[in-house]
């Protein structure tokens, strides 16, 4: 009893110390690798105290999950991690609710019946809606189905019955009843899978990070209530150091993109209503051009412009067009030459275009002519937290570039260049200017109050907010519309020559 | 026992909410994929199971087993492989940033 304590201490401890070094990306790779002896000794411990040798058959399926694990884990690609994430996740959930599926069907009654049946209870519905919700979002993200939010004839009013039938099954096990009647198990189970299923159907596409984070959380949550259902100490604990990283996360992410969860868990999506901040239509044509510099460019511009402000369909058939002849050649040129501090700012529509390489040797160039460049990253840029930081890494990106918005939002005004690429709704100024908007007091990148902008953006199409971007319509941005993978390439050319 | 399970319970949700909050955003990725790797965990409740299932039980901990296994080693190794791809400029001793002016 004592050994056991102390060493589901020492396990914990070790989990605990391996984040602590996770602070740091100088040390973080030993924190992993300490994390993963700790699970080591975690399950060599639990082979020798329940007294299974090592010719058990256990261990076959040990070996067998870890293989099928390793070879999951070397084969994704970087782009694909919040769905990989999100498929371990339901697996874990999984594990989870079929641990306590088997306890119970091993039950006769020892311990406390009460606290067994509450926490058995528990336990498989969350892991069976972990399971269930983590699917659906892989499908979303993979792109297999579900692509858009989904909702259903009293969708709402389903998911809130599960979840109460589902929470009354278990009180009534609890009271002494379990039994008698834990032939309602499936039912708590099944129930779960729907609340899983319908949770996660409704969810869009930027509010990804966000389900994600609480499907973590999910996890952990369903391995420390298992951990109590199964008497056991490290598996408790280690679940609600799970649990208590993924609500950290999700409260990162809700702050970021400024939502409340319940909202995003309701369905709430923001584009659905758009509401259009009072944009100064007037001022666009102008002013706003003679603010960039070379008058070639300028005039292409305002010709652009205009057909914007005419009707945003016509653009669409010339819009590809009018990128290839009007490409400001002059201006961007005299700015990539004359700009000596650079901030670029990437969007998850980079990750779209696949146009980290091309952004890598973007810097490379503009370093090469001994400039300064620095990453803004924003929290939610990418389709989980800190996703961003990965691609740009994975481009070979060194990370003392990469900047959080604390860190690099009182330097945007220092800045002589700004290039955006793929990202709207993190730096557009109407989260400050307007009220009344989906992104209304949203933290943004302050890109705006740089010298000079380039924009290289798929289109002017408003970004998942449904908020149209401000920032386009400013006099010292430069709009590239078109695919990334291509307009980048072009400045880089324009640097070297 | 149960309180013991409490106590553990509720301590590492305290101490893991004070480690964890100090992590940059920078890594947020590794941390998420790293903290689902350690969700896997339940694999050790899976074994405990396993080892008392009744007849006709010991499916639902097999699969258990193999789905929490590929989490763990799933987990681990994606983050490993992440990681490595964190490379700042070798440098002699910590320089400072320092910000524009």
């Amino acid at each position: 009893m004592a050994i056991t304590i102390v060493f589901a201490a020492l396990i914990i401890i070790g989990f605990l110390a391996g984040i602590r070094l996770m602070q740091s990306p100088r040390t973080a790779l030993w924190g992993n690798r300490l994390g993963a002896l700790a699970m080591l000794f975690a399950i060599t411990w639990t082979f020798i105290a329940t007294g299974q040798g090592s010719f058990s058959s256990a261990i076959i399926y040990v070996v067998i999950g870890g293989i099928l694990g390793l070879i999951l884990g070397q084969s994704v690609r970087m782009i694909h991690m919040p769905q990989t994430v999100a498929l371990l996740n339901g697996f874990g959930g999984a594990a989870s609710a079929l641990v306590v599926w088997t306890a119970v069907l091993g039950y006769g009654g020892e311990g406390t019946i009460m606290l067994f049946w509450g926490t058995a209870g528990l336990a498989l519905g969350v892991g069976s809606l972990t399971f269930s919700g983590s699917i659906i979002a892989v499908l979303k993200l993979q792109g297999l189905a579900f692509r858009i939010p989904i909702q259903l004839k009293g969708h709402g009013h389903i998911l809130r019955v599960a979840i109460l039938v589902a929470a009354l099954l278990i009180i009534i096990n609890m009271s002494f009843l379990g039994l008698y009647f834990g032939q309602f198990m499936p039912f708590i189970a099944l129930l779960g899978l729907i609340a899983g299923f319908l949770m996660t159907l409704r969810i869009g596409g930027a509010d990804m990070p966000i389900v994600i984070s609480l499907l973590n959380s999910f996890s952990g949550i369903a391995a420390a209530v298992a951990g109590l259902a199964v008497e056991n100490l490290i598996l408790s604990g280690t679940g609600a150091l799970v649990g208590v990283a993924g609500l950290i996360l999700t409260r990162i992410m809700c702050r970021a993109m400024n939502r409340s969860l319940l909202a995003v868990l309701a369905g709430f999506i923001p584009g659905a209503q758009v509401k259009t901040p009072p944009v100064q239509e007037e001022r666009l044509s102008f002013d706003a051009v003679t603010g960039i510099s070379s008058k070639e460019g300028g005039e292409e511009l305002t010709t652009e412009e205009a057909v914007t402000a005419e009707a945003e369909k016509a653009v669409e058939d010339t819009g590809q067009a009018a990128v290839e002849d009007k490409f400001p050649e002059e201006s961007l040129s005299e700015l990539l030459q004359n700009a000596t501090r650079v901030i670029i700012v990437p969007g998850y529509g980079m990750a779209v275009a696949q146009a980290q390489m091309a952004v890598r040797q973007l810097t490379d160039a503009l370093e090469g002519k001994g400039k300064e460049v620095k990453f803004a990253i924003h929290p939610v840029a990418g389709r989980m937290p800190g996703h961003m930081n990965v691609l740009l890494a994975e481009a070979g990106i060194d990370y003392e570039k990469l900047m959080d918005i604390d860190a690099i939002n009182p330097q945007f005004a220092h800045a002589d260049l700004v290039i955006i690429v793929g990202a709207c709704d993190v730096v557009n100024p109407a989260a400050n200017a307007a009220d009344g908007t989906p992104i209304s007091g949203m933290p943004i990148l302050d890109a705006e109050k740089a010298k000079n902008i380039i924009i290289c953006n798929l289109d002017e199409k408003p970004g998942y907010s449904g908020v149209d971007n401000l920032l386009y319509k400013q006099p010292q941005v430069i709009t590239l519309w078109g695919d990334a993978a291509q307009t980048i390439p072009r400045l880089t050319a324009m640097i070297n020559n | 026992m149960f309180y013991a399970m409490f106590i553990v319970l509720i301590a590492a949700a305290l101490l893991g909410y004070r480690v964890i909050s100090a992590v940059p955003p920078l890594l947020h990725t590794p941390l998420m994929s790293g903290m689902n790797a350690l969700s896997g965990i339940t694999v050790i409740g899976a074994l405990a199971v396993y080892a008392t299932a009744p007849a006709g039980a010991g499916g639902w901990a097999a699969a258990a087993l193999i789905l929490a296994m590929i989490n763990v080693a799933g987990g681990f190794w994606v983050t490993e492989r992440m990681l490595r791809m964190f490379k700042g400029k070798k440098r002699e001793s910590e320089v400072q940033e320092i910000p524009w002016q």
